[in-house]
């Protein structure tokens, strides 16, 4: 796995018109890692229907980054692009370049399970498997080849505390991960995620289907853990992507008048205090103050 | 100081109307449908009881099968019981395997190909192939060229069961979520490890109980074990050669016989038969249930 940071990026790569009197700004105000990501105009059709069209960003390391949009605009399905999980749908097909790391993840001898090992997901709905609280845990561990039952041991518990689960759960591993509340199930699946260390978290509006307390476990849990991960977190909610983020990307609908076709595209992407604050599109800014979508 | 006002008079009644005529027309129609439904299996539960019952006795189960069917109260079914664990045994050993492989190949890869679609089908088709047609089958292809043993009667067992354990281990795998899939590819899985480590787990409750409920089906088969296993009433404990023997055909050889006590074994058996295929089922029910509870 190259941990090698291989390119350092001061800026948004490949300004466009707008941001050019803006560079010099952008330069001051942020240090960031090395690229994780990086998009070039990549398009996403579902057999002949084009969902995402154009979308060109870059992602950064230990950086928590938002796709926020309304409906249908796509982001979910540029978030599934991310760690080849698109490929489960059989029409699902990607046009145009996404770098991770440097290297082009649709390449042809690129296993979408090796890729998946590093750029872990968590889902909208938790889903725990129907097994016990320890071996959802010890389930990526185990399928990634660790037998010894001292690190698995290990594993489960760091997992579970970086998750902040463990005080909740240590004394009932054995019982069913369905057993749990909502808000545990979905630390719990993202004790399962952390549990392979991956790379990047891909995260899938984890926290629609959360109460307010539960999910502002789920923040600060993120806040904690972006020390060591990627983070992409898809979420209808703006205020959480106001909260959690370090940049936001917004995504919007492009609807074809004549044939009513409706297309994702990427309309800003920025540090999320910019997005909120000062957004150069009108359309971020309408989405962002709460006038449309 | 605060009144509260009076409440106006509300009626919560459901007013007559035909709308609420249809539905106790329809609740009644499906109580008639029920109790037409249960009448018979009771008159059959009853008559096996009462005719059955009588002989029924642990030396019943084990004694040999009289040579000479005439008289009464001598022998019992031992080689039947015997035969019949041993054959439907051999021919669930057969089928399972293929049949649930079968299942795996059609829900988890084999997506929308010609090849799924046609295993489907001649599933479909071989459901509804009669069980005398499988027996003469069996027959044709296998007893002819090797003689008569327990082996050709699993074989035409095993096929009857085949296409019930593919459609139902089928609707099983339907029933497993794409999420807990999604989650396991999540993780780096592949699709073998995907299938093996979390959708038959979470299916195996339900593939057991259709398993179980294709056993119970076979274990009561006659025709095809006639054509098979050549009836006969000694014991055989070697299922791969020479004829054997099991309840079903025993009821029908008993049961074609003038003599009552033949006539009264042939109850026997049947009993026999249907208290087999009674604990099948509640052991379908248990496994069943127990997948659905357990994860809640």
């Amino acid at each position: 796995m190259d941990q090698q940071p291989h390119q350092e990026v001061t800026t948004e790569d490949v300004p466009t018109k707008h941001e050019l009197s803006e560079l010099t700004h952008h330069a001051e105000t942020e240090q960031v890692g090395s690229t994780v990501f990086d998009t070039r105009n990549i398009s996403i059709y579902y057999g002949s229907f084009r969902a995402v069209t154009d979308v060109s960003l870059s992602i950064y390391e230990n950086q928590i980054t938002a796709f926020i949009g309304p409906s249908g605009c796509g982001k979910t399905t540029v978030l599934r692009t991310l760690n080849r999980m698109n490929d489960l749908i059989p029409t699902a097909r990607v046009e145009g370049d996404v770098q991770y790391r440097g290297e082009s993840l649709y390449a042809p001898h690129v296993s979408p399970v090796a890729v998946r090992r590093r750029i872990g997901m968590v889902f909208q709905k938790p889903n725990p498997f129907p097994k016990s609280i320890y071996e959802n845990v010890a389930y990526g561990p185990r399928i990634n080849g660790e037998r010894k039952k001292a690190r698995l041991d290990e594993i489960v518990e760091r997992s579970l505390r970086q998750a902040a689960l463990w005080d909740e759960v240590k004394n009932r591993l054995k019982s069913s991960g369905l057993s749990l509340s909502g808000g545990q199930a979905q630390r719990l699946c993202i004790a399962r995620t952390l549990a392979v260390e991956p790379d990047v978290v891909l995260m899938d509006e984890p926290c629609s289907a959360l109460d307010p307390i539960a999910t502002g476990a789920i923040e600060d849990l993120m806040q904690e853990i972006k020390s060591r991960y990627t983070i992409v977190i898809v979420t209808h909610n703006m205020q959480q992507a106001a909260r959690v983020s370090d940049r936001t990307a917004f995504y919007s609908v492009l609807r074809n008048e004549q044939s009513d076709v409706r297309t994702g595209v990427l309309v800003e992407y920025d540090l999320t205090e910019r997005m909120f604050q000062n957004p150069r599109d009108p359309r971020t800014q309408a989405y962002v103050t709460g006038r449309m979508g | 100081m605060a009144v509260a006002p009076e409440h106006r008079k509300v009626d919560l009644r459901e007013p007559p109307s035909w709308r609420s005529a249809k539905s106790r027309i329809a609740t009644v129609l499906m109580v008639v449908a029920f109790v037409l439904v249960i009448v018979p299996l009771g008159f059959v539960l009853y008559t096996v009881i009462s005719k059955g019952a009588s002989i029924i006795s642990g030396q019943f189960l084990t004694a040999p099968i009289p040579f000479n069917v005439a008289p009464a109260n001598v022998g019992g079914m031992g080689p039947a019981v015997l035969g019949t664990i041993l054959i439907t045994a051999l021919a669930t050993v057969l089928a399972v395997p293929i049949g649930i492989l079968a299942a795996i190949y059609i829900n988890e890869y084999g997506g929308n190909r010609l090849l799924t679609r046609f295993i489907r089908f001649m599933a479909d088709v071989m459901t509804g192939v009669p069980s005398i047609i499988m027996g003469l089958f069996i027959f044709a292809i296998w007893v002819i060229h090797f003689g008569y043993s327990g082996l050709a009667g699993a074989f035409a067992l095993g096929c009857l069961m085949l296409p019930l354990i593919i459609r139902s281990s089928e609707e099983m795998l339907k029933l497993v979520p794409d999420a807990l899939r999604e989650a396991s590819y999540a993780l780096g899985a592949s699709k073998a490890r995907v299938t093996l480590t979390v959708v038959l787990p979470a299916a195996l409750g339900g593939i057991v109980s259709g398993v179980l409920l294709a056993v119970a089906r076979a274990a009561g088969e006659t025709a095809p074990v006639l054509f098979t296993i050549f009836t006969v009433t000694a014991v055989n404990l070697n299922v791969f050669s020479g004829p054997n023997t099991t309840l079903a055909a025993q009821i029908f050889a008993n049961a074609s016989q003038p003599y009552v006590g033949a006539q009264a074994r042939g109850w026997g058996a049947a009993l026999t038969l249907v208290a087999i295929a009674f604990i099948l089922m509640i052991a379908a029910r248990l496994v069943t249930g127990r997948a659905t509870q357990s994860p809640r």
